[in-house]
């Protein structure tokens, strides 16, 4: 180790290089066991939260079935992880709330992504006043104070906003609001990312031959540009899924984000702090579930920037 | 120099005008207003009362009107009223600004105290058992939920050990430190692992990035020893980021951490902000929001001047 002095590293990379991209990627993201573990986990979760109603038919529980006689129950054969505040199967919840806080975090992940490749593209490729504009705004974004903001806005009435009961009333929409919410403050990491790339990329030799052959601004972006953009993309997107499903988390357990009957991992916090004395497994297992998904999410985003961009360094935002 | 302070600082200015417009319209979209509080609390008023009060607070006049005289009056210092304190604006937030600093200020020292050497030891024997370990136990850190952690904490300490308290600022009666101190160690263990994992990977990244430099090489060619070649090579050109990193954190100093402080009943910044935002006291919210938008973007500003002092390749214009 200490007689190697570094120098060997570019002969080790030189011999590495052989191979297909897929099959280079591969090997690196095998190589990455924490990575290949986490991958492993989150698809033993995913199928387990799909497969929620299956489980509850299995077990002959009713998920939303309501029991005061039997509040807090210990764990029993019935309900391996006993039961809640209202007598419902814990166990239950946290699969079905697992199912809410995942889509969510991969929807606004999603979104996120698309927003930011988009507007990373049309800044880095056209420059000049777009740029400079959508570049001050993420600026500006960026320097805000996220949490109270987003409590804000997660605050807000959407009555006043004057917009119909059949959307303000719906279950549904704490949901869609929280995706909202997240991907307008989220988008600028991978827009910074697009950007840089974008930028680098339209003074390549290929590009110009594209624009010589005569194509026009939407195909090179689309064509030529983003397919070479996308492994940042992919590894800030994947990086994204655990920090929003720790923001839903934060503001579900503050009562602004998921609102119940619907559950999340957040929202079956919220009041926790109040049982700690009478019921402390309560507000042990879903902050379990959220911690083990982040980390996982985390991991395989950490595995996934190794295996595909080795030299990228990162730069995650923190929250308190 | 100066005139990209000046251009910055004029910046801030305009962002924080922008900002505060934004939030004072945010603000009135909240539900409930003053008046549906006082109608509430009192079933005797009438709707002719109701409409006489939103004349008497100018709430019956369109938002740019009402916002341009609450800009007036805040450019002359004058904040308004705290609905939920009854006193003053600044006189609220003054002390609890004090608490927020004593309170951040520790985290922040005792998260660099660990993160630094953390950082080192992992960057300098990469793929190594304490690399691994060290890793791994950032990613926990950054991967926590704030609010479970303190959970945690509260039930390990407080329910189980019954060592320290579950929350609030000291002892009644009591304004001592050391009456004041057993309070403080909770939430300051919440604030530092949470962002003790970010900066050790931060540190780790960057050592590495240095290790790689050509300058590197040359030392060790030269033949310094490992010791040299780090403390005198490595270190100083790996700090420069960590440093800047750093400075985007001071805004947070004063700012305050939002849920620790609420989950531990510390009367800080972020549960001022917080119980405002949730108590509708706007004018307290207001300024609570704007004070916390400003410092950030202070310390941006001071992480972009510590970056061109301590690396002499960089020059603002």
């Amino acid at each position: 180790m200490s007689a190697d002095f570094g120098l060997t590293a570019g002969a080790e990379r030189a011999t590495e290089a052989a191979g297909t991209p897929g099959q280079l990627f591969r090997r690196r993201f095998y190589r990455h066991r924490l990575a290949l573990g986490a991958l492993v986990l989150l698809a033993v979760m995913i199928a387990l939260v799909a497969g929620a109603p299956l489980i509850a038919q299995a077990m002959g529980q009713d998920p939303k079935a309501v029991d005061l006689f039997n509040r807090f129950a210990p764990p029993s054969g019935a309900h391996p992880l006993g039961t809640d505040s209202l007598g419902r199967d814990l166990l239950l919840r946290l699969l079905y709330g697992g199912r809410v806080s995942l889509a969510v975090g991969m929807m606004t992940a999603v979104c996120t992504a698309v927003i930011g490749t988009v507007l990373g593209l049309l800044a880095g490729y056209y420059g000049g006043r777009l740029d400079s504009i959508l570049m001050r705004l993420a600026d500006g974004v960026i320097a805000l104070p996220l949490l109270p903001l987003l409590i804000v806005l997660a605050a807000v009435d959407l009555s006043k906003l004057g917009l119909p009961a059949a959307i303000t009333d719906s279950e549904e929409t704490s949901l869609y609001r929280i995706v909202g919410l997240i991907a307008i403050v989220g988008w600028t990491t991978v827009a910074r990312l697009v950007r840089g790339a974008t930028l680098s990329m339209k003074r390549r030799e290929f590009v110009l031959a594209a624009e010589a052959m005569g194509a026009g601004p939407y195909r090179i972006m689309a064509r030529h540009i983003l397919p070479n953009v996308v492994s940042p993309v992919v590894v800030a997107t994947t990086l994204t899924v655990g920090n929003v499903i720790l923001l839903e988390s934060v503001l579900s357990f503050l009562g602004l984000g998921i609102q119940p009957p619907i559950p999340s991992w957040g929202n079956m916090l919220t009041g926790a702090q109040e049982l700690i004395w009478s019921a402390p497994m309560q507000a042990v297992w879903p902050g379990l579930l959220i911690f083990v998904t982040v980390i996982a999410f985390n991991l395989l985003g950490d595995g996934l920037q190794d295996a595909l961009d080795p030299r990228a360094s990162e730069r995650q935002g923190r929250m308190r | 120099m100066t005139d990209f302070l000046l251009r910055r600082l004029a910046q801030i200015g305009v962002v924080i005008l922008v900002m505060s417009f934004l939030i004072y319209a945010l603000i009135g979209l909240m539900p409930g207003d003053p008046i549906d509080l006082m109608i509430q609390a009192d079933p005797e008023l009438t709707p002719d009362d109701a409409a006489r009060l939103k004349a008497l607070y100018g709430l019956d006049r369109p938002i740019h009107e009402r916002y341009l005289i609450w800009l007036g009056d805040a450019l002359g210092g004058d904040f308004g009223y705290s609905r939920l304190f009854n006193k003053p604006v600044d006189e609220v937030l003054l002390p609890r600004l004090v608490n927020t600093v004593a309170l951040m200020g520790v985290a922040f020292v005792l998260s660099i105290a660990i993160a630094l050497p953390a950082g080192m030891a992992a960057a300098l024997r990469p793929q190594s058992w304490v690399d691994n370990t060290i890793n791994l136990a950032a990613f926990a850190g950054i991967s926590l939920p704030p609010f479970w952690l303190a959970i945690l904490l509260i039930i390990l300490f407080a329910v189980v050990l019954g060592w320290l308290p579950a929350g609030g600022m000291g002892p009644p009666g009591a304004d001592s430190f050391f009456a004041r101190l057993p309070y403080m160690i909770l939430p300051v263990m919440t604030l530092t692992l949470a962002s003790v994992g970010g900066i050790t990977r931060y540190v780790r990244a960057s050592v590495m990035e240095a290790l790689r430099q050509d300058y590197v090489r040359t030392a060790r060619a030269k033949g310094l020893s490992q010791t040299r070649v780090v403390a005198g090579h490595v270190l100083r050109n790996a700090m420069i980021p960590v440093v800047t990193i750093l400075a985007l954190d001071l805004g947070t100093l004063f700012s305050g951490a939002l849920i620790t402080e609420t989950m531990f009943g510390w009367l800080g910044m972020g549960k001022t902000i917080y119980d405002a935002i949730m108590g509708n006291d706007y004018n307290l919210a207001l300024v609570g929001l704007l004070f916390a938008t400003a410092v950030v973007l202070l310390a941006n500003l001071v992480a972009d001047l510590a970056y061109a002092w301590l690396d002499p390749r960089i020059t603002y214009r």
